[in-house]
């Protein structure tokens, strides 16, 4: 490729948080018509380098040129005229109004300031039908899936700077996680967008956990670590080893050992037993033994039930037939109190909305459930608190090593440790993990599943929830296939068990 | 769902013409208005069947409604803007009281002019609607705390004015109250006429306007809002300061009304402009409503209120305890809607 010149250039970028240096002398280039990736581990500084760029963080040093000249954003807005616009993983659209309307506010076309909603309707729809897609523009945005709202987004996005048919548009597109929670077929229509963008000269940065998603799309990639630039490739020069021990700064070794890992073979006496218990509507009655010991994982598509079945088992939902036994003593489940008493802890898939407390700080967060226990009488004594808190930002290797830190300021992966901090200090029977690696990247991902291996050693039960058959494969005794929220089979790991033998089961829906 | 999803842009089942008429219109954000207005009329219609021998059929019964409350229709507009942001204003009521002290007191005590005393009580009553709003805005602090600071601040300088209520005999302030517009079938106040403008006025900004919408969507999505760049300080400050020169507007048309200023009128006012604009159908979380609907909100209470005096045997209270059931319910139904939104 010849090396025109860049639309971005950002040189040197420093910026600063209390305590924390997030990003030391970064330097980013972004090229017309290419999509690139931004690479590195949660906390490497990626979100805070899409930050500066997009005007949500002053920068501390350096600069930022577009288009050759240098350029200072305040707001998100200023970024946005300068023809820069960026599309969150949550989307930030506002589900009350119109497709239409969330797609131009703030630059609706008026007339003597009157907003002109016939013309506002008919250019969005004529904006949507020229980027290929179907969406009625006068419909309510919260009428839409998740995946139609983000494409919303993006159609704002590209619209932004253009509404009296001049200016240059949008030249710099950053789309960050946009794909963590869409479907197979829902990423497809998102790239094809996203080529056709490029083709039309508009330069994307694509931040992604999903590896093969950066390969299947991106052409060229900045990898940073630590708040560093450790370098900038063509993907096609890049192998996803070499780019893994990019990111985490050490040869794949960790990642191998796990895989050599002997599962502890000799499980103990079972500890929860259900029997027939289901939920009209959440999932079909089933049977299901779990060991001291042991790893369940449970393997399905999203929504087969899964999380209804971890649900049914902490008391989060109620069941209407069938009965728990933990620890040969019937448990009622009729709330989650009743399956904490029992020993049972749950770590859900959605940490931010039922997990953590963010303006909360780490010790608080991880002390809370303990402390529920005991009660509000009995306050845990400070030095044994600190002494709890302090071994296990240690053990899971929680950064920053701060207790005092607010957990709505960690990175993903570090609120998951954070999150199973909580539920290890009360020292559960029975863990349930519900997604505990999804939208956290490679490092932390092994790191969560050794500790998994080794609770497991230590005669702690585990129920896992994952997405990813590997990781359900690799660290599983046994193995629960799921299908239209039924529980269909139960296989025994070993050597004839593979991704390809599970996703037979699944499709056929029945035990071979 | 994944083997369905073949062409993501079509959303599965859940368009508008896909759903059955009973969800459709479940889901349509118009039905608190449309069930407010079916309640207003049947009430209406209700009141025509029972009092037609004692002059209920009158149209200037249902004319009385505007004049009658008027003054809670402005301040129920104002409080729209407000609850429509996600926010809420409790100094609707101390800032009504206070404007009719403030006239009460110039034009009676200090024997200034109406004219130049009405622009004065709207200055102020708006200036300290867009303090409320920067202090909201620039340093955080739930709207909550700031108006019901508001509240105890405007009652305060009430009776700082004067412990007594003053009456007021200014002629121009009795011409302007004695006023009426002859409409063939009945008349309307100045008051009412003034607050039909006010309503105009508020439908338009908020449906013609990128102030209007920018309410909507803060009260959607304030997070969103900020991320796509809408300059959302501003939008909020005015939002506050609009509820500020409704409640002060709202205030001169209570001392037209009542020709006195007393330090305890209108005390809990703020609660009846509360309870209009949610039975109008507007949500508290916002982002969701109609100003039209505050209309309705505001006839439907006037309604119970005339029914009540027709009915001659009950307490004014039952006007209360009628507010409060129909407040219930309409909670009720919003939070169905909402419910039935998020599955």
């Amino acid at each position: 490729m010849a090396e025109p010149q860049p639309v971005l250039e950002m040189t040197g970028i420093v910026k600063e948080f209390p305590g924390v240096r997030a990003l030391s002398g970064v330097d980013f280039r972004l090229f017309p018509g290419e999509i690139h990736a931004l690479m590195g581990e949660n906390g490497a500084g990626k979100s805070t380098l899409i930050k500066v760029l997009t005007g949500v963080y002053s920068l501390d040093g350096g600069t930022v040129t577009v288009d050759g000249k240098s350029v200072l954003f305040a707001s998100p807005l200023q970024a946005q005229q300068a023809g820069i616009s960026t599309v969150y993983q949550e989307v930030n659209l506002c589900p009350n109004l119109s497709v239409a309307e969330n797609i131009f506010i703030g630059r609706e076309p008026t007339r003597a300031g009157r907003i002109q909603w016939k013309r506002m309707r008919k250019e969005a729809a004529e904006l949507v039908d020229r980027l290929g897609l179907d969406i009625d523009v006068s419909a309510p945005l919260s009428s839409y899936p998740l995946a139609v709202q983000q494409l919303v987004a993006i159609v704002r996005s590209v619209g932004t700077g253009d509404s009296d048919g001049e200016g240059s548009g949008t030249k710099v597109l950053v789309l960050d996680e946009p794909t963590s929670s869409l479907d197979r077929d829902e990423v497809l229509e998102l790239f094809r967008l996203m080529r056709q963008l490029r083709d039309e000269g508009v330069a994307i940065l694509f931040v992604s956990h999903f590896l093969d998603q950066i390969y299947e799309i991106c052409d060229r990639m900045t990898v940073l670590r630590n708040g560093t630039l450790v370098g900038e490739h063509m993907v096609r020069d890049l192998d996803q080893v070499g780019l893994i021990e990019l990111m985490i700064g050490k040869a794949l070794d960790q990642l191998e050992e796990l895989h050599e890992h002997q599962l502890r073979s000799d499980v103990g006496e079972t500890l929860v037993q259900a029997e027939g218990l289901g939920r009209t509507g959440g999932i079909a009655p089933f049977d299901l033994e779990i060991k001291k010991g042991e790893v369940i994982g449970l393997a399905g598509l999203l929504g087969s039930g899964r999380t209804e079945l971890a649900r049914l088992l902490f008391g989060a939902d109620q069941p209407d037939s069938g009965k728990v036994t933990i620890g040969g003593k019937q448990v009622s489940m009729s709330a989650p109190n009743d399956a904490i008493g029992a020993g049972v802890a749950f770590c859900s898939e959605n940490r931010k909305a039922e997990g953590l407390v963010p303006d909360l700080t780490v010790r608080e967060n991880i002390i809370l459930a303990l402390q529920a226990s005991r009660g509000w009488i009995r306050p845990i004594p400070v030095a044994q608190r600190d002494e709890l808190v302090a071994k296990y930002i240690k053990a899971l290797d929680i950064r920053p090593a701060n207790p005092e830190a607010r957990v709505g300021q960690l990175s993903g992966g570090n609120q998951q440790k954070v999150l199973l901090a909580r539920w290890l200090i009360t020292q559960p029977q029975l863990l349930i993990l519900d997604e505990p690696t999804r939208g956290i990247d490679i490092g932390a991902k092994a790191e969560i599943q050794k500790l998994v291996v080794s609770l497991s050693e230590d005669g702690m039960a585990v129920l896992y929830i994952a997405a990813e058959l590997e990781e359900v494969l690799r660290l599983s005794h046994t193995i629960g296939v799921l299908r239209d929220r039924k529980l269909v089979a139960r296989l025994t790991n070993g050597p004839e068990i593979t991704t390809s033998r599970i996703l037979e089961t699944i499709a056929s829906g029945e035990h071979q | 769902m994944s083997a369905t999803t073949k062409t993501p842009t079509v959303p599965e089942g859940r368009t508008a013409s896909q759903a059955s008429p009973v969800a459709r219109l479940l889901g349509d954000r118009r039905l608190p208005v449309l069930v407010t207005a079916a309640l207003f009329l049947a009430m209406y219609i209700t009141g025509l069947g029972r009092y037609q021998n004692y002059g209920f059929t009158e149209p200037q019964v249902f004319l009385n409604l505007f004049i009658d409350n008027g003054y809670l229709l402005v301040a129920a507009v104002g409080a729209t803007f407000v609850i429509m942001s996600g926010g809420i204003d409790l100094s609707v009521g101390s800032v009504i009281g206070f404007t009719t002290m403030f006239t009460a007191w110039m034009v009676e005590r200090q024997g200034l002019p109406l004219l130049l005393v009405v622009p004065l009580a709207l200055g102020v009553g708006a200036f300290g609607g867009f303090l409320m709003g920067y202090v909201i805005h620039n340093f955080e602090i739930q709207p909550f705390i700031v108006t019901l600071a508001g509240l105890f601040l405007f009652r305060g300088l009430c009776l700082v004015i004067s412990k007594e209520s003053i009456s007021i005999s200014d002629s121009s302030v009795s011409s302007l109250a004695q006023a009426q517009a002859q409409l063939g079938i009945g008349f309307l106040s100045i008051g009412a006429i003034v607050a039909l403008v006010v309503l105009a006025v508020a439908f338009y900004v908020l449906h013609y306007t990128r102030f209007g919408r920018r309410v909507y969507a803060i009260g959607g999505n304030e997070q969103s809002a900020l991320l796509m760049g809408l300059p959302m300080g501003g939008t909020k400050i005015a939002v506050y300061t609009v509820s500020g020169f409704c409640s002060a507007l709202a205030g001169l048309l209570f001392m037209l009304y009542i020709q006195s200023g007393d330090p305890l009128h209108a005390v809990g006012m703020e609660l009846d402009a509360i309870a209009a604009v949610v039975i109008g159908g507007t949500l508290l979380t916002g982002g969701s409503g109609y100003v039209l609907g505050t209309l309705f909100g505001v006839l439907v209470l006037g309604l119970i209120k005339s029914l009540i005096q027709f009915e001659g045997t009950l307490s004014s209270w039952w006007t209360k305890i009628a507010t409060g059931v129909l407040l219930c319910a309409f909670i009720l139904i919003q939070r169905a809607m909402t419910a039935r939104k998020q599955t």
